[in-house]
């Protein structure tokens, strides 16, 4: 019995700056790297001087995960392995290598061109970062080293989000990422096989939600959107390059073309419109119906929706605009934001979360006067929508993939405390499991149980199967069948064989012990009438053991029970020998035999 | 362990493998080589082939088997059947489907013949392969079906297959095999029902099949999706290899580490064209292309959709700007070109590093992508599509390369008739002569530049002798050197000892001799073993347990509370009990002491030499200890036994 251990450097009641340690049959493994979009200090990485305090985290790790192209869950990335040091494998799948970069030069170039902020990751270390990356496919086994393995399945959150089963002999963990369980405009719903783990490692963001349909909520920012517009106003969407803004992308499409509408929409150029291309080189990763429809038409080929340039932001009349970043951060969402603000005819649409700190975060709570950057106050007059297309599993979503998977201990993540704890209750009163909510810096102890696999000589197997089962009747799964053998361990090699055999090979010899009684009678007849009583006897009493007459008028019992009478007419000596392994059934049947015999 | 070969083309394979109580088909190709003998359809009436005439015969014809005769046409002076198109599919007629397990699927082309199990039979089981292989496979299937019901033929020949017809037709129609077994081909419906029963499994994969086996299909290197398979139990390990390739194209690389050390390997799908090296032939290619269109001549190149056919494009493109033709249009004409081009560049994954690299930029992996976009490289469904659009001279690559349908036979009868263009045959499933039969006499050039990337003999022996596998499975047809080629016995598989040899229709008998199972201990029961270390490094500990199996798993359990506490014995007695074993010899004055410590008086001994005999005289018991055995006999009480039994167990070592 042995345990794991894991420890969130982040994520643990909270959501942002995802990074849980795993130790698991004597690996460590770290899941997800990710960066706190709310802090500008220290504080948005996680505390890597808990793995190691000399910064040689290369030692103390044997593989890095990663679940999504999502900041808060890669963006620390290059600050763990360029400027603390670690040079291990990092594992993550084809779409996210190609788009996490992107995103993590992105999101350098605000910090430190906008920002100014010195101490940051440079465009080099990004690079070099990347090149440490071992790209991954679905459902593929990867062996890290001789003991670990590692394996992918589809999450659905963005492009290319994966959940990763983590496995070292017989234990298991598997850890989510972020996941949606319900299959989108763009992307699959997430599934996994009954894997049956020791613990499932899932996200909680949405741990209390239980969203209303997908459809209604489309329908909800289709009408909002055109009412907008139609009175003239400008509608911000502020997206992440990747993932929803695809999403609305083929709605907005769809709608306009449907409604005929002529009313502009942008989206800011440059990462998106590669964006795009990623989508349709990465096509297999997306929904089945846009997989079965490419061929004749990529849906990532817009027609209503054009490049958006900076000075269009002053344009008079409506228009619908993406740009990032999502949480209205920093770039040119804050931008068109600001100038934006002050009009009440105009509607921001927050189409996902914001963690806090964020501009974003802040309107959402109602916020209506907000100090940027130089004491400067904003007036937000203008309508604040959230819209949840936030592509996270709501409860009933983590309920089905715990269903799912049937693990054996629950951990909640990526989630706020208070909102765990419910879910927490929820899930050990439904699955009669324990779960577990560790805090940053905490560590969760699991205690895991499994049965030992070792081999069995097919000798043994085939006749101690063959002894307790007849070899005309199939075999009986209620009765079982009771197996003997010798347990070898030699190194780390463990075998069940024929005790004798095993002996044999370890040099061990068997003390040959054997017992023999009398039994005198004075019964009148022949031997043999004798020898007959004493079969119909001793068959009677053991039903269950091969008694056998012998050539030679003897009587055998089991493997080494031997009967035999002598004597005349008047009277007979009943000579009854065993050896020790049938010690019980041999001394039963001597007491059978004076009992039954002798009055 | 058997194996069944179902083909009778080791390159097209089919196989059932029994294997631990699990039935697995090995691929499931379809042999078309038998259409040579068919008439081909033509794509537009008035043609020479749809003027062909029936057969007459230079005897007498019988009246019995006169009209079989109709069926029979002669074209330049060969003859073909003209009917529908049938195929030769596997030899299922030897095996019970319905006890297939799984179907295991190598590559693209080693499932066409699918559709038949699935749809046609009991088979009830899986199907796995990965997703290049099903959408290629797909197209294939696809293309096939579009081909075949164009322009339909109604007619099933079947007369001519009567053994007596059969015998008076020349060469090599009378040579033709199994005929009666030939089926018609599959439709559009069979194809989507058969693959919607696919379960889709990446590289590396481990798939369970019903706890007995684990089977992994690894990359080979050969197509996008192509795989070889790893089939393991715990103790034992089979390698199938199917069509692979160490060259480097556009696929990902052959994974050979997996592979090593199996016991049995077994080996298909070796090159069709032993005697051509692939990079010669399609440095040839491209020089034949460029020296006929710098003449002015047109290009004619009979294809499969995928595969090869994008190296194709890629070298071919290349070739042409060097020599400053890359004005010089490519048209690729398929019923399912569009999906061809489209799919290529969506399976990254599957592809070679360079071109995986590509996406990350995010570009499109292979450059046909691009030539579609500047023009330089067209696709149409078919000859009615492409109408105006043709600018000569120009390269077309069309199907089927069996030159017996598809749009192919339009460019022949077009452009055959002028020396000045070329038809080159780069696909080494059909001997190029036989296709170009109906179409005898042709102007135009003919050149043969047969491109197989699978292994070679050379590669097929090296990577067995790296592989290094207990015993080898190969095709007969693989220990001889070939037809064309009888003194080169370079050309063969050379391994010692020599490989079992499989040829279709056969049952080999592998002797792969099993020793261990895998059986899991439950965690409670081995928290109460206490092994004895005896020797330095090694423990032994007795166990016993109540064993059961679920999902071919065994797991060894406690024994049932009741039956091992005793509490409700069962009506002898006996029902279970736990056996333990003494070991060594006893010191006689230890024993001797510990009987008198147990009340035991008057012990004598006598020394016998070899042992001892103790006399127990009040209890007339006798003890002969000699070494490593014990005998007690014991007339005396019942008590006294006991007594006796427990000091000598105290001198021993027990477990």
């Amino acid at each position: 019995m042995t345990e794991l251990r894991v420890t969130p450097l982040g994520a643990g009641q909270d959501v942002g700056r995802s990074c849980i340690l795993l130790t698991i049959g004597g690996k460590n493994v770290m899941l997800d790297c990710g960066m706190h979009m709310g802090y500008n200090d220290e504080r948005r990485f996680p505390d890597f001087s808990y793995i190691a305090r000399d910064g040689k985290l290369t030692e103390h790790l044997d593989c890095v995960i990663i679940s999504h192209f999502h900041l808060d869950h890669c963006g620390a990335l290059p600050y763990m392995t360029e400027m603390i040091g670690y040079d291990g494998p990092i594992y993550m799948t084809h779409p996210t290598k190609a788009i996490c970069p992107i995103l993590l030069e992105d999101m350098r170039k605000i910090a430190v061109d906008r920002k100014g902020e010195t101490n940051f990751f440079t465009s080099d270390m990004i690079k070099t970062c990347m090149k440490k990356v071992i790209a991954v496919n679905l459902h593929q086994n990867i062996q890290v080293d001789d003991e670990l393995e590692i394996k992918a399945y589809y999450a659905g959150h963005v492009l290319g989000a994966a959940m990763f089963e983590v496995r070292v002999g017989q234990q298991s963990v598997v850890y989510t990422g972020d996941y949606n369980m319900t299959p989108d405009r763009h992307l699959g719903a997430a599934s996994i096989d009954k894997c049956r783990p020791d613990l499932l490692i899932t996200e909680s963001t949405y741990a209390t939600t239980i969203r209303d349909s997908k459809r209604c909520r489309e329908r909800d920012f289709l009408k909002k959107v055109h009412d907008c517009v139609e009175k003239g106003g400008k509608v911000l969407i502020p997206v992440f390059a990747l993932g929803r803004a695809q999403e609305l992308c083929i709605l907005l499409e769809t709608y306009w073309e449907r409604m005929n509408l002529k009313v502009p929409i942008y989206f800011s150029l440059g990462l998106t419109e590669k964006a795009n291309n990623y989508y349709k080189l990465f096509i297999t990763w997306t929904s089945q119906k846009i997989k079965k429809t490419f061929v004749e038409r990529n849906m990532f080929e817009f027609n209503h929706i054009k490049g958006f340039d900076r000075s269009y932001i002053e344009n008079p009349g409506p228009m619908v605009v993406f740009a990032t970043p999502g949480m209205l951060h920093a770039g040119l969402s804050l931008q068109i934001f600001k100038s934006w603000a002050s009009n009440e005819l105009n509607m921001v649409i927050m189409p996902g979360y914001c963690v806090a700190g964020t501009v974003g975060h802040k309107i959402l709570n109602g916020q209506r006067k907000i100090e940027m950057e130089n004491k400067h106050i904003l007036d937000v007059k203008l309508s604040v929508q959230y819209m949840s297309f936030s592509a996270h599993a709501d409860a009933k979503g983590i309920m089905t993939l715990i269903g799912q998977c049937e693990p054996k201990n629950v951990m909640l993540v990526h989630g706020e405390g208070g909102k765990m704890e419910f879910l927490k209750t929820k899930i050990e009163k439904e699955f009669n499991i324990n779960c577990y909510m560790p805090a940053n810096g905490e560590t969760a102890e699991i205690e895991t149980k499994h049965n030992i696999p070792v081999d069995i000589s097919l000798n043994l197997l085939k006749r101690e199967c063959s002894l307790t089962s007849s070899a005309l009747e199939p075999p009986d799964a209620k009765r079982p069948c009771v197996l003997h053998g010798a347990l070898v361990m030699k190194g780390n090699k463990l075998q069940l064989i024929d005790p004798a055999h095993a002996f044999r090979e370890l040099g061990l010899e068997e003390h040959h012990l054997r017992f023999t009684c009398t039994v005198s009678i004075d019964e009148e007849g022949p031997v043999t009438q004798t020898v007959d009583k004493i079969y119909q006897l001793t068959k009677s009493k053991l039903k269950n053991y091969p008694v056998q007459y012998s050539n030679d008028g003897s009587i055998t019992v089991s493997e080494s029970v031997l009967i035999k009478v002598s004597g005349d007419e008047e009277s007979k000596d009943i000579l009854v020998s065993w050896s020790y392994q049938d010690e019980e059934l041999g001394s039963y049947l001597l007491q059978i035999l004076r009992t039954s015999l002798t009055t | 362990m058997k194996l069944v070969c179902l083909s009778s083309n080791p390159s097209k394979p089919c196989f059932v493998l029994y294997f631990k109580g699990v039935t697995l088909m090995l691929d499931c190709g379809l042999d078309i080589t038998q259409l040579q003998h068919f008439l081909p359809i033509p794509v537009v009436p008035g043609t020479q082939i749809s003027k062909a005439r029936s057969w007459t015969p230079g005897f007498e014809k019988k009246n019995k088997i006169g009209d079989a005769y109709q069926e029979v046409k002669e074209c330049s002076g060969r003859l073909f059947i003209d009917g529908c198109f049938e195929m030769a599919i596997p030899e299922l007629e030897i095996i019970d489907l319905s006890q297939i397990d799984a179907i295991l699927i190598s590559n693209s082309t080693c499932i066409l013949a699918l559709p038949y199990i699935t749809e046609y039979t009991g088979f009830k089981g899986h199907v796995y392969t990965t997703e290049p292989a099903l959408q290629v496979g797909r197209m294939y299937m696809e293309e096939l079906v579009k081909y075949v019901e164009r322009n339909p033929r109604t007619n099933i020949a079947t007369k001519w297959k009567q053994e007596e017809v059969l015998m008076h037709l020349p060469a090599p129609l009378k040579d033709a095999v199994n005929t009666l077994k030939w089926k018609q081909c599959y439709t559009k419906h069979d194809i989507d029902s058969c693959l919607s029963k696919v379960t889709l499994i990446g590289f590396n994969q481990k798939m369970d099949i019903y706890g007995s086996v684990e089977a992994t299909p690894v990359s080979s290197g050969y197509s996008l999706g192509s795989s070889n398979w790893v089939i393991k139990s715990t103790h034992e390990k089979v390698c199938y290899v199917s069509g692979t390739s160490t060259l480097t194209t556009h696929p990902k690389p052959m994974d050979q580490a997996p592979l090593r050390n199996s016991d049995v390997l077994i080996l298909s799908c070796l090159t069709q064209t032993p005697l051509a090296n692939p990079d010669t032939m399609i440095g040839e290619f491209c020089v034949n292309t460029a020296v006929t269109l710098k003449n002015g001549g047109n290009v004619l190149v009979p294809c499969y959709p995928s595969g090869v056919t994008y190296d194709l494009f890629e070298c071919l493109s290349a070739h042409l700007e060097q020599c400053g033709l890359a004005g010089i249009p490519m048209y690729f004409l398929s019923p399912v070109s569009d999906s061809a081009l489209a799919y290529s560049n969506i399976f990254a994954e599957w592809l070679s590093q360079s071109k995986q690299s590509k996406v990350y930029l995010p570009e499109c992996p292979f450059p046909h992508a691009e030539l579609q976009s500047q023009g330089r490289l067209k696709n149409f469904k078919s000859l009615h599509d492409m109408n105006l659009e043709v600018k000569t001279p120009c390269v077309v690559f069309a199907g089927h390369p069996s030159l017996r349908m598809g749009d192919v036979v339009h460019f022949v009868e077009l452009w055959g008739k002028h020396s000045a263009n070329t038809i080159i045959f780069t696909e080494p499933d059909f001997p190029y002569l036989e296709a170009l039969g109906p179409f005898q006499p042709v102007a135009m050039r003919v050149c043969y530049c047969p491109i197989d990337t699978s292994l070679n003999f050379s590669q097929a022996n090296k990577l067995i002798k790296d592989l290094r596998p207990l015993h080898l499975v190969v095709a007969e047809s693989y220990t001889v050197p070939p037809i064309m080629a009888s003194r080169r016995t370079d050309l063969v598989i050379d391994w010692e000892p020599s490989p079992f040899t499989y040829k279709h229709g056969q049952v080999l008998s592998l002797p792969v001799k099993r020793k261990f199972e895998s059986v899991e201990i439950d965690s409670e029961l081995a928290a109460k073993m206490e092994p004895v270390e005896v020797k330095a490094g090694s423990a032994i500990t007795m166990i016993t347990g109540s064993l059961n199996v679920r999902d071919n798993v065994y797991i060894l359990k406690p024994l049932p509370k009741e039956v091992a506490s005793g509490q409700k014995r069962s009506h002898d007695g006996f029902e279970v009990h736990k056996k333990s074993y003494i070991f060594g010899s006893p010191n006689i004055q230890t024993f001797v002491d510990v009987m008198t410590q147990q009340g035991i008086s008057s012990i004598k001994v006598e020394d016998t030499g070899s042992g001892s005999i103790i006399h127990l005289p009040n209890d007339e018991t006798l003890i002969q200890v000699d070494g490593d055995s014990t005998h007690i006999i014991c007339e005396g009480d019942e008590s006294i036994r006991v007594k006796i039994r427990d000091s000598l167990i105290k001198c021993l070592k027990r477990l």
